[in-house]
């Protein structure tokens, strides 16, 4: 009975669940903990990296220019950033559709693509893998930071379902329960970017396991507007910025008022 | 012999087409409407070889129409007219390509065009010249056909970009008048349309 309904992707339970993207889902939360906060002028993403080692040698980690480390926060567009919790091959897969999702759009349309169509077009991808047989499904969630002239700021969540929703501040991977719990007691309507940075530092330090947060263990992203050229800027720290970020932040618990800018 | 015209003023975009449907040297009908409505805030006049005319402004019209059920949002006029002029562009490289002139005026309500500085007005005008060839251009202005002659001339002189709606129209009707002299074969009626905050609604001049 076990091994009836949970070897195909696409093939029903009696009691109506498709087994297998459950599992993928319950994949995702045992994989590193990704973290998003809709403030008022933008949206901070952070994630936690489990892939980490003394002998790791991360000289030659693609950055691809952006800053980070290129584990778990990708920049898919010039207008969003997007941070992946579950299997980093398929996610790098995903990352590089929707890129190329991103740069049709712009072709097309010579707009950059709103946030809600790109999680849309890598939903529609994800969906049809709970629906063709023979191939297994994404094992993948992202969330979403962008901004786009619509909606201006946004985060959405996407599951390897193909269900994606909107958000103000939410939770992918492990322990996503706790932090979702803390998110919903802190979180305040028209947060600044300040006071969301800083929350979710508190937010990822009490979430992963490991006593002392680090540029190796932790990648860190802000979408805002530049104030010159009023475009979306997205930011991936790189990691000696999350380290000036995270001592900034440990002063600046005490006095909240202290610039919490990376160096 | 067609002729079109189009200018932006404060919070609105003014379209204008004449509505004379010729063959050759014979006068068919003079109550054709060669504009199109394209979504809540985005209108067009076309014109060229008939036939195409009809027929790439309907292809556009339903795809734009699609753009907007598939995705509960139309596009904005920089979107909309990017993606007309890349259809033309595609068409006039293919083995039956498409022979239409159009102006694209569109009214961008989306949060991020609505600044400071035009909040009273509920977002931008947009206007765009696109011809047969693929070429587009955002102006303040423009017009199309032997007309255009006469009228960018006026309009380089009368156009004011802060213009009232009624100075719009009076502009847009030195430019008919002018045309209607001058011009050996000018045509008698015009369809005019506006396009702001509220809509597309038609005007009478």
């Amino acid at each position: 009975m076990a091994r009836r309904y949970d070897s195909r992707t696409t093939i029903f339970s009696p009691d109506g669940h498709l087994y297998q993207i459950e599992y993928a889902m319950e994949a995702i939360s045992h994989a590193g903990t990704v973290l998003g906060v809709l403030a008022k002028d933008g949206v901070v993403l952070a994630a936690e990296k489990k892939v980490t080692g003394k002998l790791l040698d991360l000289s030659a980690a693609s950055t691809g220019g952006f800053g980070g480390s290129g584990e778990k926060i990708f920049m898919l567009n010039t207008n969003v950033v997007a941070g992946v919790a579950g299997l980093t091959a398929d996610a790098n897969s995903l990352v590089n559709y929707a890129r190329q999702a991103a740069q049709q759009h712009l072709f097309r349309y010579n707009e950059d693509i709103p946030v809600e169509q790109l999680a849309q077009r890598l939903c529609d991808l994800k969906q049809g893998y709970t629906q063709y047989g023979g191939l297994r499904p994404f094992g993948v969630s992202l969330l979403y930071a962008g901004w786009d002239p619509h909606y201006q700021f946004q985060l959405y969540h996407s599951d390897p379902s193909g269900n994606y929703s909107g958000w103000k501040a939410t939770c992918i991977g492990a322990n996503n329960g706790t932090a979702q719990s803390l998110l919903k007691q802190e979180y305040k309507d028209d947060i600044t970017m300040e006071d969301a940075i800083g929350l979710v530092m508190r937010t990822m330090s009490k979430t992963m396991d490991s006593t002392t947060l680090g540029s190796e263990k932790l990648e860190f992203a802000t979408l805002t507007i530049d104030p010159k050229t009023k475009t979306p800027l997205a930011k991936i720290y790189r990691p000696a910025e999350v380290d000036a970020l995270l001592k900034k932040h440990d002063l600046a618990k005490k006095d909240e008022d202290t610039e919490m800018k990376a160096a | 012999m067609e002729c079109s015209f189009a200018l932006t003023g404060n919070g609105y975009v003014l379209v204008a087409s004449d509505t004379t449907a010729a063959r050759s040297i014979v006068k068919m009908k003079t109550d054709e409407d060669k504009t199109k409505v394209l979504g809540p805030h985005l209108v067009m006049t076309y014109s060229g070889e008939p036939g195409d005319t009809v027929q790439f402004a309907e292809f556009v019209e339903r795809n734009l129409r699609l753009h907007q059920i598939r995705h509960h949002q139309a596009l904005r006029p920089q979107s909309a007219a990017s993606w007309i002029r890349r259809a033309l562009a595609d068409s006039l490289r293919s083995r039956s390509p498409y022979a239409v002139n159009l102006l694209v005026g569109g009214f961008d309500t989306s949060v991020a065009a609505i600044r400071e500085e035009t909040e009273a007005v509920g977002g931008e005008p947009k206007l765009y010249w696109i011809d047969y060839l693929g070429t587009m251009a955002e102006v303040p202005f423009a017009a199309h056909g032997y007309g255009s002659y006469f009228a960018l001339s006026l309009l380089d002189r009368y156009h004011n970009p802060q213009a009232s709606l009624d100075e719009g129209i009076a502009t847009l009707r030195r430019c008919i008048d002018e045309v209607s002299k001058r011009l050996i074969v000018a045509p008698s009626n015009y369809k005019v349309r506006v396009v702001d905050k509220d809509g597309v609604r038609e005007v009478e001049l």
